[in-house]
């Protein structure tokens, strides 16, 4: 396998209804920043469930291989594969203020996990999650630690949830829109902040997004997916200077240019549309066949 | 401070509460038909004596003049005389209050016990038969009323199946005084379990039949509940870090999806405790309802005016009870 995440051919259905994801293969390498980008509906934050487990119960994983660590996930017993996924790898989640539980004091949310599950002391625990609270810039860590969800800002928040996915030192990050649900003016620091700690710790991490340019800004290589099918795995540099699919062009053509207001939005053009639906319907006839 | 300030509005309202309570019991006991006094004379009693009688307890008076007179008592702890069993009404409606209230008590933690249970086995196998069994289980437990309840249990563990005891509160035949009323909580102390079990024995079936609409109520919000707050971030992020279903259900979901059910339960308890009054009947079961029943029949109008104002004060607790409940489990509110 060439990846720390290695996805191949990962099916997902509804449970009883139409794929979900048709086929996706992709993977991260070990210390990469990997995005996952595409509209709204196509899929991309299914994919982070499915690795990490939580996939709604209405959809079904019904074929494909998902590699952590060398370990195929989906051929271990649930447990094992719940063990598996807590140890190596971690979710910042997209929406910090549903993020944290209400009624649970911040420090044992960091810290809990890593004393149930890892076997770390608790003392041990709460060094580390002070540490971390640190590194990602959260004034008196001990207070903040004491605090409940409500009595902190969303972007406190969403530094928490970073601290809390780099607690147990994960290889694998996922982080799924992590700055969607966030300020804009907040956005940038959160995203240089996880692109920081990403640097400082060697995570792998894989990025969901809608945002090609903030995927211009933190990743190595990218995956854009349409209708639950990835239509270009690609290097960055390459596919900023020659996107191979015709949507990846669209895609990218489409993306605003901040310094160039003048240029206003160009929107994919049909017939890129019309050709990438095409290309799904026919891996649906071949994979029905 | 504002604490303080909190705690004097409450008892202002209570207060207030309870007065407009005592206003209407006294008008309406008064106005429908039925006269405390014709209940006393045996029949051929002469006018004159009608009229001696009622002078004595005050019914010739207007009914305002016999408010004032009572609440004058009342503010003294005076509640009167019971008309039919001729003693203080604080002392007898006191004296049965610790039965309703361990009935209650039981009845409530079997509800909570029980709906709990089903909620939890819903939540756990949700979209599964096992949640359409708790869905229809609960649906008819709540269809059918809680003294329909004890007759079918009357019929079930007194008749078909006689474990436990069908009327009365404890059996005469044991050897035990009680220094307090609270013959369960008594026992309990004084480590006597063969008459903790005779106690539980003659409450079992009075409280699960309060127990079971209940238990059915908390069962459907509950899982309800639960099944939203399953879906939330934070229980998906527990489940990211290694969590089984086990924990991620009772140690992230519920102690926020408890909230909801608990204001609802803290309204539907004091139901329950006014259910007392038909279902403690049904059991011979010596408690305020049964007395309270006793003094309707015999126009009583002392002991129901002291049941009543008993009864809407333990509702107002209840719900005081429930409030600071409330602000314990809730932190949000704990600052405010």
């Amino acid at each position: 396998m060439s990846g720390f995440l290695s996805i191949r051919n990962l099916t997902v259905h509804l449970r009883g209804g139409g794929p979900i994801l048709r086929a996706v293969t992709m993977d991260v390498a070990p210390g990469q920043v990997h995005g996952l980008v595409g509209e709204s509906g196509a899929g991309k934050s299914m994919i982070g469930k499915a690795v990490l487990g939580t996939l709604p119960r209405a959809l079904e994983i019904t074929g494909g291989e998902i590699w952590l660590d060398g370990v195929d996930l989906l051929a271990l017993a649930p447990a094992a594969r719940r063990k598996q996924i807590g140890a190596t790898a971690a979710l910042i989640p997209q929406d910090p203020l549903t993020a944290l539980n209400p009624g649970k004091r911040i420090g044992p949310q960091i810290t809990r996990r890593l004393v149930d599950i890892l076997g770390w002391r608790k003392s041990d625990a709460e060094a580390r999650a002070r540490d971390l609270l640190d590194e990602v810039h959260i004034p008196d860590p001990v207070r903040v630690m004491r605090s409940y969800p409500h009595e902190l800002s969303g972007g406190m928040r969403q530094r928490i949830l970073i601290a809390s996915a780099f607690a147990a030192e994960p290889r694998l990050i996922i982080a799924d829109e992590p700055t969607t649900a966030l300020d804009v003016t907040v956005q940038k620091q959160i995203l240089r902040l996880i692109s920081d700690m990403q640097t400082r710790h060697g995570t792998a991490l894989l990025f969901v997004t809608h945002d090609l340019g903030v995927v211009s800004k933190v990743c190595d290589t990218l995956s854009v997916l349409y209708a639950g099918k990835v239509v270009e795995n690609a290097r960055m540099r390459r596919f900023f200077m020659r996107p191979i699919h015709p949507y990846s062009a669209a895609l990218l053509a489409a993306t605003p240019i901040y310094t160039d207001p003048d240029r206003g939005l160009t929107p994919v053009p049909q017939t890129v549309i019309d050709a990438v639906e095409r290309e799904v319907e026919h891996h649906d006839v071949r994979a029905g066949a | 401070m504002a604490l303080l300030r909190n705690i004097l509005i409450r008892l202002i309202t209570t207060l207030v509460t309870l007065f407009g309570v005592a206003v209407i019991v006294f008008v309406v006991i008064r106005v429908v038909p039925g006269n405390p006094i014709a209940m006393m004379l045996p029949p051929g009693a002469t006018d004159a004596d009608i009229a001696r009688l009622q002078a004595q307890y005050g019914f010739d008076k207007s009914i305002f003049e016999q408010f004032v007179i009572w609440l004058g008592g009342v503010v003294q702890g005076d509640f009167g005389q019971s008309i039919s069993l001729r003693q203080p009404v604080a002392q007898l409606v006191l004296g049965r209050l610790p039965a309703t209230l361990e009935l209650s008590l039981m009845a409530l933690l079997m509800a909570v016990l029980i709906g709990g249970t089903m909620a939890l086995l819903g939540t756990l196998f949700r979209n599964t038969r096992t949640e359409g069994a708790v869905d229809v289980t609960a649906g008819m437990a709540l269809s059918i009323p809680d003294f329909l309840w004890g007759l079918v249990l009357i019929l079930l563990f007194g008749v078909l199946w006689p474990v436990f005891h069908i009327s009365g509160r404890i059996s005469p035949s044991l050897n035990i005084d009680f220094t307090t009323n609270f013959y369960l909580f008594e026992a309990l102390v004084r480590l006597r379990f063969d008459v903790v079990a005779d106690l539980i024995g003659h409450m079992f079936m009075p409280a699960l039949a309060l127990a079971i609409p209940l238990a059915a109520i908390i069962a459907q919000l509950l899982k309800q509940s639960l099944k939203e707050t399953m879906h939330l971030d934070y229980v998906t992020l527990a489940r990211t870090k290694g969590y089984g279903e086990n924990h991620v259900i009772l140690r992230e979901a519920l102690p926020n999806a408890v909230l909801p059910t608990l204001t609802l339960v803290g309204v539907q308890f004091t139901f329950l405790i006014g259910g007392t009054v038909i279902i403690e009947r049904l059991f011979s079961y010596e408690g305020l309802g049964n007395m309270a029943i006793d003094a309707v029949i015999n126009r009583d109008l002392p002991l129901i005016q002291g049941i009543v104002i008993l009864f809407a004060l333990l509702f107002t607790l209840v719900n005081l009870v429930v409030d600071m409940l409330y602000v314990v489990l809730n932190p949000r509110l704990r600052h405010a």
